[in-house]
């Protein structure tokens, strides 16, 4: 419980950064943090207290195995969150050399 | 026939692949290989639309595993209703595309992504895998920021950046609710999930996981309080690339996946939880309202048009809440004939940028339609049916929304409902007045190359037959898809019936 508090506490620091952050670095960053929030929350959903690895064997009643999907959805979540931190960067970086700022509120030219 | 949901995407997929190595050899390459696999998959499309078997979803099993254990793709009425609408518009897009993308370079880059796009739409109409859904939503979404962004000027790179900063938030706020649903019910099949919620005790945890996917696909759909990116997205991309993102973009990961999740996965109905579909219909009636007149106050022509496509999207999202069959059947019909309707209107603005390189309409003294009669004629037909006047396609959508409306005793937002789409032929008829019409038009200026007027043509036509055989299209076309909203969670038995044998 503690844990998944955490997780979602990381989520909300991850999202307070892209919203109130005018540093387009930091809003990067503020996505990786709520990128690995997730993964770290379907990290713990696979654990079981005292559990087996999921490797087909005998087992004695009363054990489990722990579940191994949620580390297939986090690696395949962690090599979707390296396109989207690279390809944000990117973005942050051929703004730059247009404008030669990181600050958002300098690169606003769109309103309305 | 089995196969057809997997050709679906390998065929964009492998083309993707295809295309960065060839067109360094001839850059036509890029075109050709894009285009005959655009041709494909229109064609199953087509196929799939009108021959699958209504109530007996084509259920692919990945690696054959049975279906609450592998990946499975269901493609059933509704799916290929959606794949229908989304190769239409892809297909004629790429036409337009082949000589307006003269104007920009890397026509092989753009051809991949355009691709990779149309990959991640299918994916997501036809998987019946919740994180599955997922990834197909970041590959269409990360192709579209990069299309979005593909001008590379400070304005468009600046449009991106938003996009995506909204996008990637909406898909955190999916994948952590995907997280939580997992955890709850250690399950990622929707039919399997379906089950299991239909065991569930309703605790508030259950409808905070609920209330955090169905934010994420309504910021993916630009309803409002949530649209504020799409104004700056959608104008910044390509002329194609608008249509393809405010005709079937947003349909597609917006409303489609929240219509999917909310009436055959959480299985709920107007009858048993009345709140979620009032909160819908107030959405939509907000979306309405509010880009409606903000639509009316715009000066650029493809700014208009975006305002417009997130009111077009409040009459979907309206009908979604109304949720009786006549509601339901007008959603279905506003999404093709919106994506139709505003996909040919972005590709006129495509047109008129292309001759006279110019968005802001103040700086138009009228008379363009002398000069580009089929633009002009493409524009004001497709005008005509995105504010739904007879005899066109939009016309009949808006009327079934308007009568599943007066069906289900909400005559106030039938009012609203029909007193907009006045409205909407107002801020439409905005451009044609200051840009088409009048008798003094900008001097040197022809109509553009036959491709493109082609294209946009072709999307008239369809508008005009769709409208004409509105009444064959409806139980051939609309009623299965309809259907499949309506049945609920008798989506996961039939899915569980066709795809547990393995």
């Amino acid at each position: 419980m503690i844990i998944l508090v955490a997780s979602l506490i990381l989520f909300l620091v991850g999202l307070y950064a892209i919203i109130t952050k005018r540093n387009m670095i930091k809003v990067a960053v503020g996505f990786s943090l709520m990128e690995y929030s997730v993964n770290f929350l379907f990290a713990i959903v696979g654990f079981r207290p005292g559990a087996l690895p999921p490797i087909l064997q005998a087992v004695e009643a009363g054990k489990v195995y722990s579940d191994p999907l949620p580390q297939a959805l986090v690696l395949t979540a962690i090599v979707i969150g390296l396109g989207v931190t690279a390809f944000m960067l990117s973005l942050i970086l051929r703004l730059y050399n247009r404008i030669g700022s990181f600050d958002l509120e300098e690169i606003q030219r769109l309103k309305g | 026939m089995e196969i057809f949901p997997v050709l679906l995407i390998a065929i964009p997929l492998g083309g993707a692949f295809l295309i960065p190595i060839l067109y360094k050899a001839w850059n036509r390459l890029a075109e050709i290989v894009a285009g005959l696999c655009l041709a494909a998959v229109l064609a199953l499309s087509i196929y799939l639309a009108f021959f699958l078997v209504p109530g007996k979803p084509l259920v692919y099993l990945f690696g054959n595993w049975p279906v609450p254990l592998g990946i499975a793709f269901a493609v059933d009425r509704l799916s290929s209703f959606m794949l229908l609408v989304v190769a239409i518009l892809v297909f004629f897009s790429y036409i337009f595309a082949i000589r307006y993308m003269d104007h920009f370079t890397g026509s092989g880059k753009f051809y991949t992504l355009y691709l990779l796009m149309l990959v991640g739409m299918n994916g997501v109409v036809m998987t019946g895998d919740l994180f599955n859904m997922f990834v197909f939503m970041e590959i269409a979404g990360l192709s579209s920021y990069a299309l979005v962004a593909f001008g590379t000027e400070a304005e468009e790179l600046e449009a991106g950046f938003k996009y995506m900063v909204m996008g990637e938030i909406a898909s955190m706020m999916i994948l952590l609710a995907i997280a939580f649903i997992y955890a709850a019910t250690s399950t990622l099949n929707l039919a399997d999930i379906s089950r299991s919620f239909a065991a569930m005790d309703k605790t508030p945890g259950f409808w905070f996981v609920f209330i955090l996917l169905m934010s994420g696909f309504s910021i993916k759909a630009a309803i409002v309080p949530f649209h504020s990116w799409l104004p700056d997205a959608h104008p910044s991309a390509p002329a194609p690339i608008s249509a393809l993102l405010s005709g079937v973009f947003i349909k597609v990961l917006g409303v489609y996946a929240m219509a999917r999740i909310l009436f055959n996965v959480y299985g709920v109905s107007r009858a048993s939880y009345p709140a979620v579909f009032n909160a819908l219909l107030i959405l939509g009636l907000a979306s309405i309202i509010i880009a409606s007149l903000l639509a009316l106050y715009q000066k650029d022509y493809k700014r208009l048009l975006a305002y417009s496509s997130i009111s077009q999207i409040g009459y979907i999202v309206l009908a979604l809440g109304i949720g009786n069959e006549f509601a339901l059947i007008g959603a279905l019909a506003h999404i093709l004939s919106h994506s139709l309707g505003k996909g040919l209107l972005f590709l006129t603005s495509g047109s008129v940028v292309y001759r006279v390189g110019e968005r802001d309409i103040t700086k138009f003294t009228g008379g363009l339609g002398k000069q580009m009669p089929w633009t002009s004629l493409s524009y004001n037909l497709g005008a005509l049916s995105v504010a739904g006047m007879p005899p066109f396609l939009g016309f009949f959508s808006k009327l079934f929304i308007i009568l599943g409306a007066v069906k289900a005793g909400f005559i106030v937002p039938a009012v609203v409902a029909g007193l907009f789409a006045v409205v909407t032929l107002g801020y439409l008829l905005k451009i044609t007045n200051k840009v088409f019409w009048g008798k003094e038009g900008i001097k040197g200026i022809k109509e553009s190359p036959f491709v493109m007027v082609f294209a946009m043509v072709s999307l008239v036509v369809l508008l005009v037959a769709g409208g004409a055989f509105f009444f064959w299209l409806k139980p051939h076309l609309l009623q299965p898809a309809a259907d499949v909203l309506l049945k609920g969670t008798e989506y996961a038995e039939i899915v569980f019936r066709i795809g547990a044998g393995g």
